[in-house]
């Protein structure tokens, strides 16, 4: 079963390997600058493994290194509440993917198991939202939550998007719609209501779908940016995304704590890290199926 | 517990014939009162956080709006001023050609990444490993890099440093900031472009390949008159996505260059935002909002026009 190495397959395999280092090689550099001191790596900016060993970076990013001890290691005087933003995130992503899938599985197992009058042009006014960008609504969004006076909160963070996905609930009424009768019949024989129905045999079948939305909207939402950005103003509510921006841009651009930044930078992005390892499979997968849906 | 009262009070209320006797799905045939109960949250999350606020961004965009006052209605004056706005034409080239940049290049790349992958049948985890960037935040994106282009400690600087003597001012050139903001946005969506091209390349039955090879084919061949017809319809997909994200593109420009220097890389959805949040003029940014909007649907609309033409085409 050997393979010829033909001149095609070796720019191939180039390709592949120029591609993958490119991909990999950020992430790389993300730990070997949050795990080399700040000061010493201005003098071997090149080193490919980390310059002068330490961990302050990691202990200046959450708040555990002295005054003193940041300033030997070229930290800067602005500070990153990275604690905090981190348990801001994990609120807001939690919540809200909560919420939404929540919210959608109910939705999507009356569209697809339920007959009523009305239901397919529900259905399709509920889609149009699909085609309408988020740039439309993002204003007035943002002066409805003022207006209710939910600034700077979780509420007005998650509300918008809390209740109603139309992306979530067209992917699961997909799934249910092809999930077969039988047994669904068989309860109803028994006496089950549709809300049994519902909560007892087509959302446990839907276990597969529903956990990988959950996983792409806990994703969406721990990166997301823009909307924190416009409804939050300070450190009580401000999600890991908005608070690395904050510490960038508060800092000067010529001693900027870079050590310390991708130290942050690694805290956030490790739980999708995390995600990834765990979940890596189920993740290609989904991304397959949204593809050819 | 809640539940349970609830859901028998329901059922008493909604079946009135006992289910017993009927043996057919049309037991589901009194669902409408439980269906509206289930749809409700969503239905009320579309009304208010959705349609009503389409209408009034359409409503903001016919009035002067600063948040603190009422919208005084000046019919088309915002439109008017959209025309003889300068700042705003160019937002838009600039746009248009970030837009073009990032399909071009994400597409190229991500297509032939995705032929190679198939065609080496490299294992899963390296596809795996490509999606790595989607997983990300943009904020991230946009931090790593713009430490490894750092004009003096940059990594990829330091080596363009010793080979040229000089550094390239990746964000602070008028010529390389969108380049290189279109090549972050093409670094972050690449592998998650590409897993959805191999995708479509898994559904091509291998024998249409035995078939080209037999005919004599060359591989090249074969990538440009078995492949790309057959994976059209998914590249129409990968390229309007691309194209809807990338003319909404704003945290990794916010939170790099700012849109300059000196408005180079200022997208529209920057100046949307600086009008919005820096200047408070409510109202015209939502003018530009929908412009933007009816401006991503016209391109959506003629990709898929011309996507179809060509699909009869090819079969």
């Amino acid at each position: 079963m050997r393979r010829r190495l033909s001149p095609g397959r070796v720019v191939a395999w180039a390709y592949l390997v120029i591609v993958l280092v490119v991909t990999i090689f950020p992430f790389y550099w993300i730990v070997r600058t949050a795990l080399s001191n700040n000061y010493a790596m201005a003098t071997d900016p090149s080193s490919l493994v980390p310059v002068d060993f330490t961990v302050g970076a990691f202990k200046r990013a959450l708040g555990l290194a002295s005054p003193a001890e940041a300033a030997a290691q070229g930290g800067s005087a602005a500070s990153i509440d990275l604690l905090s933003a981190l348990r801001n995130s994990i609120v807001y992503a939690v919540l809200l993917t909560i919420c939404t899938v929540f919210f959608s599985a109910l939705a999507a197992f009356a569209f697809a198991r339920l007959r009523w009058k009305g239901r397919n042009a529900v259905f399709a006014v509920l889609l149009t939202a699909l085609m309408v960008p988020q740039v439309l609504t993002l204003l007035p969004n943002f002066v409805l939550i003022k207006d209710l006076g939910l600034l700077n909160s979780f509420g007005g963070m998650i509300l918008p998007t809390a209740f109603f996905s139309a992306f979530n609930i067209f992917f699961l009424r997909q799934f249910m719609l092809g999930l077969s009768n039988e047994i669904e019949e068989a309860a109803i024989i028994d006496g089950a209501g549709p809300l049994r129905v519902c909560f007892r045999i087509v959302l446990p079948m839907s276990a597969a779908p529903i956990a990988t939305l959950a996983l792409l909207t806990f994703i969406n939402t721990w990166n997301d940016y823009l909307w924190p950005l416009l409804v939050t103003n300070d450190d009580t509510v401000r999600p890991l995304t908005l608070a690395l921006a904050v510490f960038k841009q508060s800092s000067p651009q010529a001693a900027l704590d870079w050590a310390g930044l991708m130290a942050a930078t690694l805290v956030a992005a490790l739980p999708m890290l995390l995600l990834f390892v765990a979940f890596g499979r189920r993740l290609v997968n989904s991304i397959g199926f949204t593809g050819l849906k | 517990m809640v539940v349970t009262t609830r859901e028998k009070t329901l059922r008493a209320a909604t079946t009135a014939p006992p289910p017993k006797k009927k043996r057919r799905s049309a037991a589901h045939r009194n669902d409408a009162p439980i269906a509206w109960l289930l749809i409700a949250p969503a239905l009320a999350g579309f009304a208010v956080f959705f349609a009503y606020p389409t209408l009034r961004g359409l409503y903001l965009s016919f009035t002067e709006f600063h948040v603190l006052t009422e919208p005084r209605w000046i019919g088309l004056g915002n439109f008017r001023e959209l025309f003889g706005d300068a700042t705003f034409w160019h937002s838009l080239l600039v746009t248009i050609y970030f837009v073009t940049l990032s399909v071009v290049l994400g597409i190229l790349v991500s297509l032939v990444t995705a032929v190679i992958l198939h065609r080496l049948a490299v294992s899963a985890t390296v596809r795996g490993l490509m999606i790595l960037p989607f997983l990300i935040s943009g904020v991230v994106t946009a931090l790593v890099w713009s430490w490894m282009l750092d004009p003096q400690l940059g990594i990829v600087n330091v080596l363009i440093t010793k080979l040229t003597g000089e550094p390239v001012l990746f964000f602070g050139s008028g010529g390389w900031a969108v380049p290189t903001l279109a090549g972050l946005n093409v670094w972050k969506s690449m592998g998650y472009n590409a897993v959805l091209i191999f995708a479509g390349l898994q559904t091509i039955p291998a024998t249409i390949y035995e078939a080209g090879r037999i005919d004599g084919a060359s591989e090249l061949q074969m990538f440009r008159r078995l492949t790309v017809p057959l994976l059209r319809p998914i590249l129409v997909m990968v390229v309007v996505l691309t194209v809807i994200s990338s003319f909404q593109i704003f945290d990794i420009v916010q939170v790099t260059t700012k849109g300059g220097p000196a408005d180079a890389s200022k997208v529209l959805q920057m100046y949307i935002y600086d009008k919005a949040f820096g200047q408070f003029d409510f109202g015209y940014a939502a003018t530009m909002s929908l412009a933007l909007f009816v401006l991503l649907a016209a391109v959506t609309f003629a990709q898929l026009r011309m996507a179809r033409a060509d699909e009869s085409d090819t079969n």
